[in-house]
């Protein structure tokens, strides 16, 4: 009893620090409004605007239909250029795909000796290459077969594949970019807050007068996860609320309680691995070498941007100690999937494990790092 | 006297505030040219800014203030004049490297007057020489003792041959002996320099009676000034201590009475505090040795001793802090333990700097602490109701900690030191930097303690004043406790007629040297007439841009960095670990999809179909599914990401010829994954079509009229690697020297060191430049290393022109770094330069940049955010350079991009830095 009275009255105190520092206030308000915002309405779709060019031998009607055949939001509206340009405008990355139609097009169609296409496709952009390419292909497949059929009339396939995104019908990019935004705030806020509030009071030489008071280390950190995993939880809960829900219009499928207890969780262990980079660090300098070594990592693989699976396999393994892909995982799952806590459970035990672990990290580290700090 | 009539400092109607702190008001004075003129007060008084102002450091909000005869509210003057001052600020060392080496520190304040290395040696030997300390010139700053970081301060402050002096508190925190020196010293420089004008703030009373010209000052303003002689006259007192209370306003003054200490009764006294031969070492330097004392209970005990010579290490090891190297100490009989709670009641603590929460108000921080020792609530009001009037802070309950004068605040740090009725109070040296009316008070609460309450009290000061005050004391000096007795003895043992004398006596004996009288100063004998015209010829050289200042920059910065040996593999190796991680890790190949079926039909034409997804590489199957329900749970468990579902009568309808239906349910939680799974869906489809109708015999192709070909150019295996690996270096050269200069021009801030750019002709481009230039070095070595291993570990073979990626990479480095000093040159401290820098360059380089989603094809304020980015046209240039294989002509397009940025960043920096404080 006496411990959770000790944690609350020095989490109290941590909050007053933080609420006085208008600087931070700013830059977290920042952090879970605009910046969420201008993340998730960045992409609209992975092909978008795409530049496209043509390369019309042909010039018949056919031809023409194609090379009108492209606009937005996918592609660009297609620009016209010669033959002899396609190696010079692709390097210098004018366009991302050039299309060439070679003489005699039309008429080798109506006549059934099936012409070829050309495509050039520019595959430094992995992504946009593979899918534009496939659009591109529909698209003149459509075009040559409504000029040899005369109509819309699709050719009778014997099998009609139908197929459907479950969980997020439209595919509308704005919910997965906007929950990816969400949880990249709530790591790197939480351990940045706490890694520094520890930082703070050993240089204002504070974290001594704690130690000399009947205090242990465990309440004087546990205070610090406590105080500042709530300020990220607040942020979090207005966020996905104000912003999520109700600004960008992202349904959240499961519970939000669900959703709130596992970010609770979460919020543990990110604010340990803060507290755990706040004692190895001496300086502010070491702080934010650090923190850049451990935050992009968490961030660039916990699964939002290359889902764990399509990882090498040597790199899957290591992503396993991040509390944050368990997070991905358990949150997605929750808001897209509509999942309940008997699905999830596993993620979540994962997170209080690994939080555990830094968490008595810091404190078998915390008096000896005090006492080397002078 | 004919200086009055022509005054080296004019002062008229100046005030100067601190938000709402008046630190100065309006004041007006004539400071007399060619003195030794002392600024007398305690702490907090506007001392230290009032010298700031007359400095030039700090800038001047209202009124009017001439310096050697011209306005320091024009820039033109202060650039003028500054090569003629020399300041010297408050805190031991404040103004030095400490990471630098005693001669390289006053090297590069030499080059910073733009002395050539002949000129520097000459001074840097005779000043070295004349304070003694030539015997240390490779030791680095940090490590030297108070009193011979005050001396290199004052070396460093003369090198360039000033007129005008300015010391803030150069002995506050020195042994007697030290200081002693120091002043002798600073009295042969102005014999050899008389024209020399030294300004000395100071809070040593008896300092005060060495010089010329006295300003007393309290609260902002000015009590009186005159010489020495004439104030005692005015006031009819002995000495100066006595004399600047009586100018005083009369409440001030204090209760007037001397404080009377009853005597100590030893009969039932037991030991409260047992030292036995404590040491401690950091690393190969003893801080403490060999320190053994027996302190009885209830007694007051003095701890003696210079700024780190070990007071505070010991305090700190007596109460667990720091655990001992050697030895063990015990209190009330029970050796010191850290883990042990109930020890820690019966103890309070109150360390040197202030350590209470400066955000809380009095109240709350007495109210936390009553708390976290778990007074009762009644407990806790009664308790903290005696102590408010006890120490008079019933005025200021309301009142933010941060926002008290420093002797309210010691009372406050007191108060809770002392809120769970402790049977010991270890107190490090609380009444530093308080005037004498409000230590007296301080004193007076601690004897009412000592003897009424029966609280033992280990306290350390460096005031000889109050070492009398207490029962005994001990003498401490470079980490060895030299004798410990009662004041009177330790007198009278030296035959000294003070304690002061008495100490200075054992201090020499320790160190094992007579007075000795001090070398003689050569610095002006001899170079006096050169200097004087070659200073002149100086003060135009030293107008204007100056390359040798900014290198000299540049050699301090490389040598700091160089120094910290943790700091340097962190920037190497940590961007060496990131590529590896990143580049392996964000992988745009979708791989390894888990999919199951859930086929109604079982016959062989649904197999058929379902063949062309067991087959593929992109796929890994799982059991099959055997119900919608199941469907739906295993995509949300995440156990699948596709499936595929045949109705029944799908083999009977293909047999029969009539259309059959095929249902794929992809995962679409991951928008960009699902639309890759529907085009491998589909893909399969296609396939499967095709071998459908070769198998009834017709031409699969004739169906499409028409054959697409795709070229997949620059990366014809299509792996993201080729895009990726090239693209990496990019996020890291941003982060890496971004972040270490934010934090290099951040930490001058807040260690203080910024003041040497404010006072010496240091112009803004010089400085940020300067410190800019080893980071860069640092970028371009990275560059170099991630470049190898790009080709040698994700080989990704560099096929384009290496020069125009190098010319690139370092137009990209210059950008980075500009990032890192226009963050750093708008926030105050470090912990906020690295909170912005991360937040400012995270987001925009790792997302809007072109690392997975090409710029041109984002949106709203990505696509602006990120054209407007470095980080995307180098990206751009590593990929066309690496995969693309460009030549340098190719390329240079890039380039133009990237080398706008540097320039215009620096500028921008130079624009928010401010050349004096606020």
């Amino acid at each position: 009893m006496k411990i959770w009275s000790n944690i609350f009255w020095l989490g109290t105190k941590e909050l007053r620090s933080v609420l006085g520092d208008v600087t931070m206030i700013i830059l977290i308000v920042f952090l879970f409004s605009a910046q969420i915002y201008s993340r998730s309405t960045a992409i609209s779709e992975s092909v978008n605007n795409a530049s496209i060019a043509i390369v019309d031998e042909d010039h018949s009607t056919l031809s023409r239909n194609i090379a009108n055949a492209f606009y937005p939001p996918y592609f660009k509206l297609a620009e016209q250029i010669s033959a002899s340009e396609v190696d010079q405008v692709m390097d210098q990355d004018r366009f991302m795909f050039v299309v060439s139609i070679p003489p005699r097009f039309e008429a080798d169609v109506r006549d059934g000796r099936l012409p070829s296409i050309q495509i050039d496709v520019d595959a430094t952009a992995v992504t946009q290459a593979s899918l534009g390419n496939s659009y591109i292909q529909s698209i003149i497949t459509k075009e040559v077969n409504f000029f040899v059929n005369r109509s819309n009339a699709s050719t009778d396939y014997p099998v009609i594949l139908v197929q459907r995104r479950a969980f997020n019908p439209n595919g509308t990019m704005s919910w997965f970019s906007s929950m990816g935004a969400l949880l990249d705030n709530v790591t790197l806020l939480a351990i940045i807050l706490t890694g520094a509030a520890l930082l703070r009071e050993r240089e204002h030489g504070t974290i001594e007068h704690l130690l000399v008071m009947p205090l242990t280390s465990f309440q004087i950190i546990m205070s610090k996860v406590c105080a500042n995993g709530f300020i990220v939880l607040v942020a979090f809960s207005l966020s996905l609320f104000f912003m999520v829900e109700t600004l960008l219009d992202v349904p959240i499928a499961g519970s939000r309680w669900l959703l709130l207890g596992g970010t609770t969780i979460y919020l543990f262990a990110a604010a340990s691995i803060g507290i755990f980079l706040g004692t190895i660090a001496r300086t502010m300098a070491q702080f934010a070498l650090l923190l850049m070594i451990v935050i992009i990592p968490m961030m660039l693989l916990s699964g939002g941007i290359t889902p764990i699976e399509s990882q090498p396999a040597i790199i899957q393994p290591f992503t396993w100690i991040f509390p944050s892909r368990h997070f991905m995982a358990f949150s997605q799952a929750v808001v897209f999937r509509g999942a309940d806590f008997s699905i999830v459970w596993p993620e979540l035990l994962n997170i209080v494990g690994l939080g555990m672990v830094f968490f008595v990290g810091s404190l078998a580290l915390f008096r000896r790092s005090i006492a080397v700090s002078k | 006297m004919d200086q009055q009539q022509n005054p080296i400092v004019c002062i008229n109607n100046v005030s100067h505030r601190y938000k709402k702190v008046m630190a100065i008001e309006d004041i007006t004075l004539s400071i007399p040219s060619g003195q030794m003129v002392g600024l007398l007060g305690p702490d907090g008084v506007g001392k230290s800014t009032l010298l700031a102002l007359i400095s030039g450091v700090r800038k001047l909000q209202s009124g009017n203030l001439e310096v050697l005869g011209g306005d320091m509210a024009s820039a033109r003057h202060r650039s003028n004049v500054g090569p003629r001052i020399a300041y010297m600020p408050q805190g031991l060392g404040k103004n030095l490297y400490s990471e630098l080496s005693v001669a390289e520190n006053l090297d590069f304040f030499g080059k910073l007057f733009g002395q050539g290395a002949s000129e520097r040696k000459t001074r840097i030997d005779r000043l070295t020489h004349a304070t003694g300390l030539n015997a240390f010139l490779s030791r680095p700053a940090g490590k030297l003792s108070g009193g011979m970081k005050q001396k290199l301060g004052l070396c460093c402050s003369l090198i360039h041959d000033p007129d005008l002096l300015i010391l803030d508190e150069p002995t506050t925190g020195v042994d007697p002996l030290s200081r002693r020196q120091f002043w002798q010293l600073i009295n042969t420089i102005r014999s050899e320099r008389p024209n020399m004008s030294v300004i000395v703030s100071t809070a040593y009373m008896d300092e005060a009676e060495g010089f010329d010209w006295l300003v007393a000052m309290d609260a902002g303003h000015v009590l009186d000034s005159g010489t020495p002689k004439e104030l005692k006259l005015k006031t009819q007192s002995e000495n100066i201590e006595q004399t600047f209370t009586r100018l005083l306003p009369k409440e001030k003054r204090g209760s007037g009475h001397a404080l009377v200490i009853p005597a100590f009764d030893k009969t039932d006294a037991s030991p409260a505090i047992t030292a036995k031969g404590l040491t401690r070492r950091f690393g190969d330097f003893t801080a403490v040795s060999n320190v053994s004392f027996e302190i009885q209970a209830g007694e007051i005990f003095g701890f003696l001793g210079s700024n780190g010579c070990g007071k505070t290490t010991t305090m700190k090891m007596l109460t667990g802090l720091l655990p001992a190297s050697e030895g063990e100490a015990f209190l009330f009989g029970k050796p010191v333990d850290a883990s042990n709670i109930d020890m820690r009641n019966r103890v309070g603590f109150m360390s040197q700097a202030f350590s209470l929460y400066g955000e809380l108000t009095v109240k709350q921080n007495l109210t936390l602490h009553a708390r976290l020792f778990h007074l009762s609530a009644s407990k806790t009001t009664e308790r903290i109701d005696v102590l408010v009037d006890r120490f008079g802070l019933r005025k200021q309950m309301d009142d933010l900690a941060s926002s008290l004068p420093l002797g309210i605040r010691q009372r406050l740090s007191l108060a809770v030191a002392v809120i769970h009725e402790p049977e010991m109070l270890i107190l490090d040296e609380p009444t530093s930097g308080v005037d004498p009316v409000a230590r007296d008070e301080f004193w007076e609460l601690l004897v009412e303690l000592s003897r009424r309450d029966k609280v033992t009290i280990f306290i350390s000061t460096h005031f000889m004043n109050e070492a009398l005050r207490c029962d005994r004391i001990s003498l401490m000096h470079a980490g060895e406790v030299l004798v410990y007795d009662e004041p009177q003895h330790l007198v009278e043992a030296k035959g000294s007629t003070s304690l002061e004398e008495a100490f200075i006596s054992y201090l020499e004996d320790a160190i094992g040297q007579t007075p000795q009288k001090q070398a003689p100063l050569e610095i002006a004998t001899t170079a006096e007439p050169t200097t004087l015209s070659q200073s002149q010829q100086q003060h135009t050289k030293r107008f204007g841009f100056n390359l040798s200042r900014l290198l000299a920059y540049s050699y301090l910065e490389m040598m700091a960095v160089m120094r910290d040996k943790i700091r340097l593999a962190f920037a190497f190796l940590g961007s060496v670990i990131l590529l590896i991680v990143i580049a392996y890790g964000i992988s745009l190949d979708i791989e390894d999809l888990t999919f199951a079926v859930l086929d109604y039909d079982q016959t062989p034409q649904s197999r058929e179909y379902i063949s062309h997804f067991q087959g593929s590489h992109y796929f890994i199957e799982r059991p099959a599914l055997q119900s919608k329900d199941a469907l739906e749970r295993r995509l949300q468990s995440n156990d699948i990401t596709l499936a595929i579902e045949i109705p029944a009568g799908f083999g009977r309808d293909i047999k029969k010829g009539q259309t059959a239906y095929v249902s794929a349910w992809i995962d679409g939680a991951n928008t960009t994954r699902a639309g890759t799974i529907e085009g491998y869906v589909t893909g399969a489809y296609v396939w499967y079509l095709t071998q459908l109708a070769t198998e009834v015999g017709v031409d699969a192709s004739a169906m499409y009229n028409v054959d697409q070909q795709s070229r997949y150019r620059y990366n014809p295996s299509f792996e993201s690697m080729y895009s990726i690996g090239p693209k990496t270096p990019a996020l890291l050269l941003l982060f890496f020297p971004a972040i270490l200069m934010a934090v290099s021009v951040s930490r001058e801030k807040e260690v203080g060191t910024i003041t040497n750019f404010f006072v010496t002709p240091t112009n803004k481009f010089e400085f940020l430049i300067g410190k800019q230039l080893p980071y860069i070095a640092i970028g371009m070595i990275n560059f170099l290393i991630l470049t190898f291993l790009v080709v040698f570990l994700l080989q990704v073979p560099l096929k384009g022109s290496l020069l125009g990626l190098t010319v690139g990479a370092f137009c990209y480095v210059c950008a980075s770094t500009g990032i890192g000093l226009v963050v750093s040159s708008v926030t105050k401290t470090q912990v906020t330069a690295v909170f912005a820098t991360t937040i400012v360059s995270l987001l925009p380089t790792a997302l809007f940049s072109g690392l997975v989603q090409p710029t041109s094809t984002l949106e709203g304020g990505g696509y602006i955010i990120g054209m407007a980015w470095p980080a995307t046209y180098y990206m751009h240039l590593s990929v066309a350079a690496f995969t693309k294989g460009l030549n340098f002509f190719d390329l240079t397009g890039d380039i133009m991009m990237l080398s706008i940025y540097g320039p215009i960043l620096v500028v921008l920096a130079a624009a928010c830095l401010k050349k004096q404080e606020a």
